[in-house]
């Protein structure tokens, strides 16, 4: 269990409980600090939400923690070790995995194949395209996925369903934590529904913990456990859902705006 | 935006003639019919039927059509087109092209001829060298455009000129003859009757299931099809792009030496942008996309044939080469509207 942090501090939490451990991260690229010191943890079993505007740093932080890019400084520890990801493969190896908000699916391959992809069942030399697209019906049918046919090529699909396979494919590396970047984002009611079901059910079954990127606060208020809120490339805000709201996120986020004009143009 | 509103089961594109079971000879023919417009392969494949009937059958060429000679030479037409092709089916999946393959094939046997004739290195290892400077050529061109970051049309156009200027430097423009120690196993690659297309088969059917059925062929899709995707799902896609352009040139370098042995001489005039170009129009023909992610080698092959039938048909007919080059432009264009309009057909069908 976490506790409430005083505001503009990251939450001390149980080190026994944390799967994942972010502490003190910065990145740059080229002149612009992405990520000026993140401190984050993330329990077993939880469902975290990391909020904030665009270019606080929420897309930076996650390539960072599935392997994509590498922090210029700091530490993360998982399962209580130190851990330095040389690669998405690696990051992925150790137990994480990834959903994209620029959806990392291949338009021309099928739905099976989608899903298996840099992880193919082989028989060698060749894939073993059965064994493939029966685990795929199985597992889609298993997550109440509703698809007629994974022979089609992903391009065929509605962006729920893309979506939904995007998150089946990371649920099926049997990932220990899971990251969606932005698993809402330009999604219809229904579909939005169908995703938010998914992180329910695999929230349910706990054997998973998962950090949400999105922009809705009140989308993530109602998945999340525990929410952080990234701000100019630092943690913020870390408190428990059910001791916030969209009001009061709303109105933190705001205050800053209102207090980095004000300094600027102060400054000027 | 409609899609959010369609039911589910509306979405999810089975096959369409599923809903509506017709009597049994309409199903037949609504499953050619879909067939024919789901397989990009079985447009270019009727075309070809429909030249081989023409000149087989019912153009002024028909009675020398079927002939051994004439057989054996409309396979030496196709052969280096469909080797050639495989590599370009690859490359252009991945979203790149290589324009310089026909000057590897004018290189190589040079290369084996100065090998075993100056510096006296036995004719196996001289043709495995030759070989191996294909993998070297395709593996500068894979370093400039992936990893110096330059398009790759303008790479290859670069080495394809670089090679030219070393054949007509090295060998003074002067064509050269085989060299006595490779005339053996040239019978193999190059000089006995069906040995060409033998190995085009071959070639053809191996990269078939590479593509198709391996790791390889599915991440070279993955490459094309979604770059940013291919990286982020863990898919080293500089490495696929890499080994796809090795396989290109050195396939470029494989149908050069065949060449040489069929002709029994080494030309400094053959190979250049030609056998790229129809090997290219092959692809496209057998439906491969020029912006990557979608290709068939086994259409590529079917293109080459299409292709070499028309250059030996029209031949036989004594149609002079000169109008050979309309009526060949005229198929093409043919071709891809045909091609153009069917994936239309495809995307409503699946809709």
């Amino acid at each position: 269990m976490t506790t409430q942090a005083p505001d503009g501090q990251a939450a001390p939490a149980p080190a026994g409980g944390d799967v994942l451990r972010v502490e003190h991260i910065t990145k740059r690229f080229g002149a612009v600090t992405a990520l000026v010191d993140v401190n984050m943890h993330l329990t077993r079993g939880e469902v975290l939400g990391l909020i904030g505007d665009n270019g606080a740093g929420k897309s930076t932080l996650l390539k960072i923690l599935c392997g994509l890019y590498q922090p210029d400084s700091g530490q993360i520890m998982l399962q209580g070790q130190a851990v330095s990801f040389k690669s998405v493969e690696h990051a992925r190896s150790l137990g994480i995995d990834a959903v994209y908000q620029d959806l990392a699916l291949v338009d021309q391959l099928t739905v099976y194949h989608n899903i298996f992809l840099n992880r193919e069942r082989i028989r060698w030399p060749l894939l073993s395209n059965r064994a493939m697209r029966n685990l795929a019906r199985q597992r889609l049918d298993d997550m109440g996925i509703d698809l007629k046919s994974v022979d089609v090529p992903v391009a065929m699909l509605s962006g729920g369903q893309r979506q939904a396979i995007a998150v089946a494919r990371a649920v099926y590396s049997e990932a220990k934590i899971l990251l969606l970047d932005e698993p809402l984002a330009a999604m219809g009611a229904k579909e939005a529904a169908l995703i938010l079901d998914l992180v329910r059910d695999l929230k349910r079954k706990g054997d998973v913990s998962i950090i949400v990127i999105a922009h809705n606060y009140g989308q993530v208020l109602e998945i999340c456990d525990r929410v952080n809120l990234l701000q100019h490339g630092m943690i913020t805000v870390d408190k428990l859902s059910k001791d916030t709201s969209v009001q009061e996120l709303n109105d933190i986020v705001i205050e800053e705006y209102r207090r980095a004009l004000q300094e600027r143009q102060r400054s000027a | 935006m409609s899609d959010t509103v369609q039911p589910t089961a509306e979405i999810a594109g089975g096959p369409p003639g599923e809903r509506a079971p017709g009597s049994k000879p309409r199903r037949w023919l609504r499953t050619a019919g879909s067939l024919f417009v789901r397989q990009r392969e079985a447009t270019v494949f009727v075309v070809a039927v429909l030249l081989i009937i023409y000149f087989g059958f019912i153009s002024s060429a028909a009675s020398a059509f079927f002939t051994h000679d004439n057989l054996v030479v409309l396979s030496q037409y196709a052969a280096p087109i469909m080797i050639i092709a495989i590599g370009e089916v690859l490359l252009l999946i991945c979203g790149e092209i290589d324009l310089s393959p026909g000057f590897v094939y004018t290189f190589a046997p040079f290369l084996m001829h100065y090998l075993i004739d100056f510096w006296g290195v036995p004719a196996i290892p001289a043709i495995l060298i030759s070989l191996l400077m294909g993998l070297v050529v395709g593996w500068v061109n894979a370093f400039l455009t992936v990893t110096v970051g330059l398009p790759s049309f303008i790479t290859t156009l670069g080495t394809g000129f670089i090679l030219l200027g070393l054949v007509l430097t090295t060998s003074h423009a002067f064509p050269a003859s085989i060299p006595g120690p490779a005339v053996g196993i040239g019978h193999w690659l190059g000089t006995y009757a069906w040995s060409e297309i033998i190995w085009a088969v071959l070639l053809t059917a191996i990269f078939h299931v590479v593509l198709i059925r391996t790791r390889w062929g599915l991440y070279t899709v993955a490459t094309g099809g979604n770059k940013l995707g291919a990286t982020e799902a863990g898919i080293n896609v500089s490495r696929i792009k890499y080994g796809n352009f090795m396989i290109t040139a050195t396939l470029g370098a494989f149908a050069g030496l065949m060449i040489a042995f069929q002709t029994n001489t080494i030309d400094p005039s053959s190979g250049g942008y030609t056998p790229m170009f129809y090997a290219v129009t092959a692809a496209v023909i057998g439906g491969t996309a020029m912006l990557g992610g979608v290709g068939s080698i086994l259409g590529a092959f079917l293109g080459a044939a299409v292709l070499a039938l028309m250059l030996d048909g029209f031949t036989v007919m004594g149609i002079s080469a000169n109008p050979l080059d309309i009526i060949l432009g005229a198929a093409i264009l043919v071709a891809m509207i045909a091609n153009v309009q069917l994936a239309r057909l495809r995307e409503a069908g699946r809709a």
